[in-house]
């Protein structure tokens, strides 16, 4: 249901120019949102949205009778229609901050909608989904919470079914799974709700939605995955992830990944790809890596090959995710001979220095795996030099970055130290004349005569 | 970015780390005045670079939610019923139909055809209630199985089960996957399907009254009498 849009949402008689504008002026209001910490607020997903569907609906505030009402209403009316109007009713006082305090305060309320969301009526458990979304969008951290405890029960039910895509519990999967990733992104989440998330069954289920095979979900996954990822970011118990094969799954997911985009370049794909590189990436660097069994480690050499097809179609689609992509491959590479081995015998290294050109922060993550493989010995940069990386290195001495040429400036004393033929090539490449370039600049000036004297002596 | 063909074969191909060259390092290597060390990166979550991608997120969000918020047109059939014998249920959506058939019909228990909402749940009930090894074993040993997957747990009986949902994974008290009626009208025959802890087996009793209510014949029901009987001999 997330991705299949149903028919066209955009205000009427709205021009493709106009429509960029907007997304521009909504992607500027949520990095402003972020930078102040705000990006949380729900209030941001619902202000921009246009009006639409019936007709200007307007929050109401319900009170506790109404509500009661309702609930019964939906429980033990007679006609499904006039069931499904009782929530559509509830939903719309649900938008109201007010409504929604009066629901979770009341009594066996939660518990009446957990049972619709459950009920063997299409349409019922359609709208009681809707309700949970609005439910989890209330700013009161108390509202979204009063959602969490039957959500383990709620994954028993509906992980019977999820090889069957019906559709009614797909799309209570991914409202629970969006409500739990708003509760997720509160500020208290690190301190009270992540460790009572971890203490419970909820991240094995989390994992087996995330499984890839004909019984994923698209939907679904992104909402878990991004759970997952608020889960490992908040380091509270990671090792206890990579205890239930969070490493393997989520490998196996990526190899998933990148086939469907060998296969269609749906650009959707991204939504999910970014949270499943973040969780990659921060649980590699937990301890407790080393300390599982082989099966639970993330060895395997496709990984690497899944991700640099991943980075070509971000480069194309979403160029804003390579700096994610990338600092997956630093934590795959830098601990690791056997994956800088890879990146070698793939000859990736190439397309690598393709991405040079991007960005800084680009540049700065492709010297610094390169750097990866270097430091392994002079093995490795046998298979460094000869090649295109003395050149791009050359082209790097040219930019304006510091920090970038300072990492390029790094690459190259590991590249002198262990393939001096390099130093010479450099030598006449005019290379003393790319390094004169930095010798006033403070930061760079050790290092830069260092290198003048390595080259010099070579 | 170019990538090489093998690549794309190395992605299809079995499971595998590449055997490392031998690393060989010298003490001058990011020694002063350079300082490169190799080194995994972790970012917390309030970071800026995770900012594109943060947004990228909300962007997607807020196109959704306005979706969620209006209600989606449905397809509408012309109306036809049920095909299951002696179910009268009508139809003018087949999206209904699918849920209602996925519900109702098909995980239906062969012995007393009672609907269960999974696969799963229909194995513990039939576990329970139509093996008759399982009520001699339960004597000496925990047989009652927790229903949440993942959690090891078993119990003497039905009740404790229950107790330990209701306490361990704050299941409803009364948990049922969906409560019966309370005023069935004999006009309009609904089935009703169930989870509760009497249905899965209290103490071996069957539950009369409105408790329960079935379509008579059921289809696609299992077969699975011998099957059952040698899981548990099995075990």
């Amino acid at each position: 249901m997330w991705l299949r849009r149903q028919g066209c949402l955009r205000p009427a008689g709205c021009g493709v120019e106009e429509l960029r504008r907007r997304r521009r002026e909504r992607e500027a209001a949520l990095r402003k949102a972020r930078r102040e910490q705000q990006l949380i607020s729900k209030r941001l997903l619902r202000d921009d949205a246009p009006e639409e569907g019936e007709g200007g609906c307007v929050a109401v505030i319900l009170g506790q009778a109404e509500i009661q009402q309702f609930l019964q209403l939906a429980q033990r009316g007679t006609e499904e229609k006039e069931r499904g109007r009782a929530l559509v009713s509830l939903r719309r006082g649900l938008q109201h901050p007010e409504t929604q305090q009066t629901f979770i305060w009341l009594e066996g309320s939660m518990r009446t909608l957990v049972g619709l969301l459950t009920s063997n009526q299409a349409l019922l458990q359609l709208e009681a989904a809707r309700c949970l979304h609005e439910l989890s969008h209330s700013e009161q951290s108390a509202v979204a919470e009063a959602c969490l405890p039957a959500t383990s029960y709620l994954l028993t039910y509906l992980s019977g079914h999820s090889s069957d895509f019906i559709s009614p519990h797909v799309t209570v999967l991914e409202a629970l799974g969006y409500a739990l990733s708003q509760l997720l992104q509160a500020k208290e989440a690190p301190e009270k709700i992540i460790p009572s998330v971890l203490g419970s069954t909820l991240p094995q289920h989390m994992l087996q939605l995330l499984q890839p095979g004909p019984k994923l979900n698209f939907g679904v996954a992104v909402e878990f995955a991004w759970c997952l990822h608020y889960i490992t970011c908040s380091q509270v118990n990671n090792a206890l992830l990579i205890t239930h094969g969070a490493l393997s799954t989520l490998g196996l997911l990526l190899l998933d990944l990148a086939g469907a985009v060998q296969r269609t370049e749906d650009a959707g794909l991204e939504l999910l790809a970014c949270p499943v590189l973040r969780c990659l990436s921060n649980l590699l660097t937990e301890a407790a890596v080393g300390a599982v069994g082989e099966q639970m480690q993330l060895r395997d050499e496709r990984v690497v090959a899944a991700l640099f097809i991943l980075l070509q179609f971000f480069l194309q689609k979403q160029p804003s995710l390579l700096p994610e992509g990338l600092w997956l491959l630093n934590n795959l590479t830098a601990n690791s001979p056997s994956f800088c081995t890879s990146l070698l015998s793939l000859d990736l290294i190439e397309p690598l220095l393709q991405l040079l050109p991007v960005s800084n922060v680009v540049s700065l993550l492709v010297l610094t795996v390169l750097c990866n493989v270097a430091e392994k010995g002079p093995a490795y940069c046998q298979h460094l030099w000869p090649g295109p990386l003395l050149c791009s290195l050359l082209g790097t001495l040219a930019f304006s970055d510091t920090e970038v040429v300072g990492q390029s400036l790094e690459l190259l004393q590991l590249l002198f130290l262990y393939r001096p033929e390099a130093a010479q090539a450099f030598l006449q490449q005019s290379g003393l004349q790319a390094l004169e370039r930095h010798e006033k600049e403070a930061q760079l000036q050790d290092r830069v005569h260092a290198l003048q004297q390595t080259a010099l002596h070579s | 970015m170019q990538l090489p063909p093998a690549v794309h074969a190395r992605l299809a191909g079995g499971p595998g780390a590449a055997e490392p060259l031998p690393v060989e390092r010298s003490p001058k290597a990011g020694a002063v005045p350079f300082r490169f060390t190799a080194r995994q990166v972790r970012f917390p979550r309030e970071h800026e670079f995770f900012e594109d991608g943060d947004v990228q997120r909300h962007l997607y969000l807020q196109d959704v939610l306005t979706q969620v918020a209006g209600a989606p047109e449905r397809p509408r059939v012309p109306e036809f019923t049920c095909q299951v014998a002696g179910c009268c249920q009508v139809f003018d959506a087949l999206e209904d139909y699918e849920h209602h058939y996925h519900t109702l019909h098909r995980n239906v228990c062969s012995f007393c055809k009672r609907a269960f909402p999974s696969g799963h749940l229909l194995d513990i009930h039939i576990l329970e209630w139509h093996d008759s090894l399982f009520q001699i074993l339960s004597e000496r040993q925990n047989m009652y199985q927790c229903l949440v997957e993942g959690c090891t747990e078993k119990f003497k009986t039905s009740k404790d089960r229950k107790d330990h949902l209701v306490r361990r994974h704050l299941y409803p008290a009364d948990f049922r996957f969906d409560k019966p009626k309370k005023n069935m009208s004999p006009a309009t025959p609904r089935a009703t399907v169930q989870v509760s802890a009497e249905a899965l087996g209290a103490e071996g009793e069957q539950v009369e009254g409105d408790a329960m209510e079935v379509c008579s014949e059921p289809a696609g029901e299992r077969h699975t009498a011998g099957r059952r009987l040698s899981l548990a001999m099995g075990n």
